[in-house]
């Protein structure tokens, strides 16, 4: 079994993100980055199947600057077998740019599978894979918390609102990984030193005028201190007036 | 839900880390968050060890980690291996110091005194965690002079007899297999210690669980009686010869406590500095009184001073340059820092600083054992003062 799994280097989620000079992009300077959280599902299921099968190869493959090969290396450490780095200074905004490239590189791998997360932690655009999937002309699954393949075919779960799909399709197919699919593994200290003699091709990537930029990026307004109304059952009245005329959620 | 830790970095020490060295670390910090912060209250003030964690702490390659890969090891450099301990005592001196004493006093002794069938026989075993190993050097009446150790191996026709006693051992109760220490000749010529691996199986060997400890409440401190336990030939560890050999699996050990104990201070400073800015007391936060405000700049100043020590000193170690006085320095300023440290975070806690659901107490607590194990803070004095001196103050 051959899985592509697409992986993206993202700030960590509890770093405290600050807007850069330029007003669109965020301040890089003492942001850790992290393997998107979404991404270490699809990771796992991939090295979950491949171990399954007794055979096979996983390959990550990441746009990104230079500095994504750290963010690989967890990947790798986990247990794939390669790399591949679409090298690009910045990842443009206009997110089909970045699903035509992998698109590209994916195209004649011979995949079985193609893995990404259902989405990514900095730009919460949940577009790349279903474009990319498009883009190939496969079958695309999002946000599947629940897998089994068998033959050339597989059933996925999805969690929506308020109950679960069940979605038949045959491979090779895109999929996008949620939460709940596995629990992602520790990158073992054997992983990681195994790792850094794995082998990351870097293959430089330029993409076509960007259809569309970032015009602003602003903070969510600081939250307002709370505010006690009363206390105990006198304050109830006085509490649903603000919740229907103020906050109108009544 | 365990909340998680971002580390204490004020000079950017991260940048100073090789990739796989910051992936070490990462790896290790997300255990600890996820699986040993969430029981560690429980089994301290239970007074058990953590068995449970034992498999998987092996299997992601914590013990003996920079021992060679052949050995089933994770072969790491030495300043990834001190991260790991790091990490650990983060979370809880205890399990630092059973992956201390695994790793820096079972498996390196047989790594450096035994023959490649001793290796290959032991090492895998304590490495996948399957084994337990401790090491017994301490005695009833031989703390910081175990030179005088009147433990005996004497050689019969097929093997050796073990006769003696050992206290305060780390893992003594539920380990499989002992590094004992013990004079092959003479009581007084302490150039005839010898090391032999003896299982704990050995009829005449006995482990008893120390009670009564308020400190590292979560580690198994025991004492072992050795009673005409007889062992082959292949117990000894032939490369072992005089009091030298057990001072050099000391020597690794300070070096992981010195990388150890930084860890407790940070989680203690962390802490401190999140319960301070959210205390109010006097109309605001707490941490905004410059009483407070003192506390938190000397943590972080000590603890940003410790952290470039020893990575210093695991550039030297990696080097093969480090000397046993150096570890002596970075194991009684750390440690003594980290004391002071949790002692800080302690008060700054107010009441709640003595209660178990707030880390600062029980690292405090821990703290005393570590100033006193392995070299007291006195020791280490002592040793630094001879090497600057020329002059003995102890022997
Ligand atoms: C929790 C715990 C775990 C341990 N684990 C192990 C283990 O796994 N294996 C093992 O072999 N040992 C272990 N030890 C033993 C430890 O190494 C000894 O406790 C230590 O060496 C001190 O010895 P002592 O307690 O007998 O103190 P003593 O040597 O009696 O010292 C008492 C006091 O006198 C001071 N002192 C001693 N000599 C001098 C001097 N010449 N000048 C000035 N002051 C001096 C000391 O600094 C100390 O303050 C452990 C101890 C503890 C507490």
């Amino acid at each position: 079994m051959k899985i592509a799994v697409c992986i993206k280097r993202v700030p960590d989620t509890e770093t405290r993100i600050r807007i850069a000079a330029d007003g669109v992009s965020a301040d890089e300077a003492g942001v850790k980055f992290i393997l998107n959280p979404y991404d270490e599902f699809a990771v796992e299921e991939a090295l979950q199947r491949k171990e399954k099968a007794g055979a096979g190869e996983v390959v990550v493959i990441a746009l990104g600057p230079d500095a994504a090969q750290e963010t690989m290396r967890t990947a790798l450490a986990m247990g794939a077998d390669r790399g591949v780095l679409l090298r690009a200074d910045a990842i443009p905004a206009d997110v089909l740019a970045v699903a035509k490239a992998l698109a590209a590189e994916l195209k004649d791998g011979g995949y079985d599978l193609v893995l990404f997360g259902k989405i990514a932690a900095d730009d919460c655009a949940q577009a790349v894979g279903p474009m990319t999937a498009e883009l190939l002309g496969l079958p695309c699954v999002t946000a599947v918390s629940k897998l089994e393949l068998d033959g050339g075919k597989g059933v996925a779960h999805r969690e929506i609102e308020g109950g679960v799909e069940v979605v038949e399709f045959a491979l090779p197919a895109v999929l996008t990984a949620d939460k709940g699919l596995n629990t992602p593994r520790y990158p073992a200290l054997k992983g990681i030193m195994a790792a850094k003699k794995k082998p990351v091709e870097v293959k430089p990537v330029t993409f076509a005028a960007p259809r569309l930029r970032v015009a602003a990026l602003e903070m969510p307004p600081a939250r307002k201190e709370g505010r006690i109304v009363g206390e105990g059952p006198d304050a109830v009245p006085e509490l649903v007036r603000l919740l229907r005329e103020e906050a109108k959620v009544l | 839900m365990a909340s998680r830790f971002d580390g204490v970095d004020f000079y950017d020490v991260a940048s100073l880390l090789s990739e796989d060295e910051r992936a070490v670390q990462a790896t290790v910090r997300q255990w600890v968050d996820e699986k040993l912060l969430p029981v560690i209250n429980r089994h301290y003030v239970e007074g058990t060890f953590p068995k449970e964690l034992i498999p998987e702490m092996a299997q992601l390659g914590f013990l003996g980690a920079n021992l060679p890969e052949q050995y089933g090891c994770a072969g790491l450099g030495n300043v990834a291996y001190g991260l790991i301990m790091q990490e650990l005592e983060r979370g809880d001196s205890g399990i630092r110091s059973f992956a201390s004493v695994q790793g820096g006093l079972v498996m390196y002794p047989i790594f450096a005194f035994g023959s490649e069938e001793q290796k290959r026989r032991w090492l895998p075993k304590l490495a996948s965690g399957e084994l337990i190993g401790c090491f017994g050097l301490t005695e009833p009446d031989f703390g910081s002079n175990p030179g005088g150790m009147i433990t005996t191996a004497r050689e019969t026709g097929g093997g050796w007899v073990l006769n003696g006693a050992k206290m305060w051992i780390t893992n003594g109760s539920m380990a499989g297999v002992a590094i004992i220490w013990a004079k092959t000749g003479a009581v007084d010529d302490a150039r005839s210690i010898r090391g032999f691996i003896v299982p704990t199986d050995t009829p005449g060997f006995t482990a008893k669980d120390q009670k009564g400890k308020l400190s590292l409440r979560a580690s198994d401190t025991s004492e072992l009686v050795l009673q005409d336990v007889t062992v082959g030939k292949d117990a000894l560890l032939p490369a072992s010869q005089g009091l030298k050999s057990p001072l050099m699996c000391l020597t690794q050990a300070r070096y992981g406590i010195a990388w150890g104990v930084v860890g407790a201070a940070m989680a203690c400073y962390d802490e401190a500095l999140r319960y301070g800015k959210q205390r109010v007391m006097f109309g605001r936060p707490i941490a905004g009184f410059q009483l407070q405000q003192q506390r938190l700049a000397d943590m972080l100043t000590e603890i940003t001073k410790a952290q470039l020590l020893v990575l210093q000193l695991g550039r030297m170690k990696d080097a093969g340059t480090m000397t046993p006085e150096q570890v002596s320095l970075a194991k009684r300023n750390n440690v003594d820092m980290a004391c002071e440290c949790a002692r800080e975070a302690r008060r700054l806690l107010g009441a709640n600083g003595i209660l178990v659901e707030y880390a600062a107490m029980r690292h405090l607590v821990n703290l005393e054992s570590v100033y006193t194990y392995e070299g007291t803070h006195d020791m280490h004095t002592l040793i630094l003062g001879e090497a600057v001196t020329g002059l003995s103050a102890f022997e």
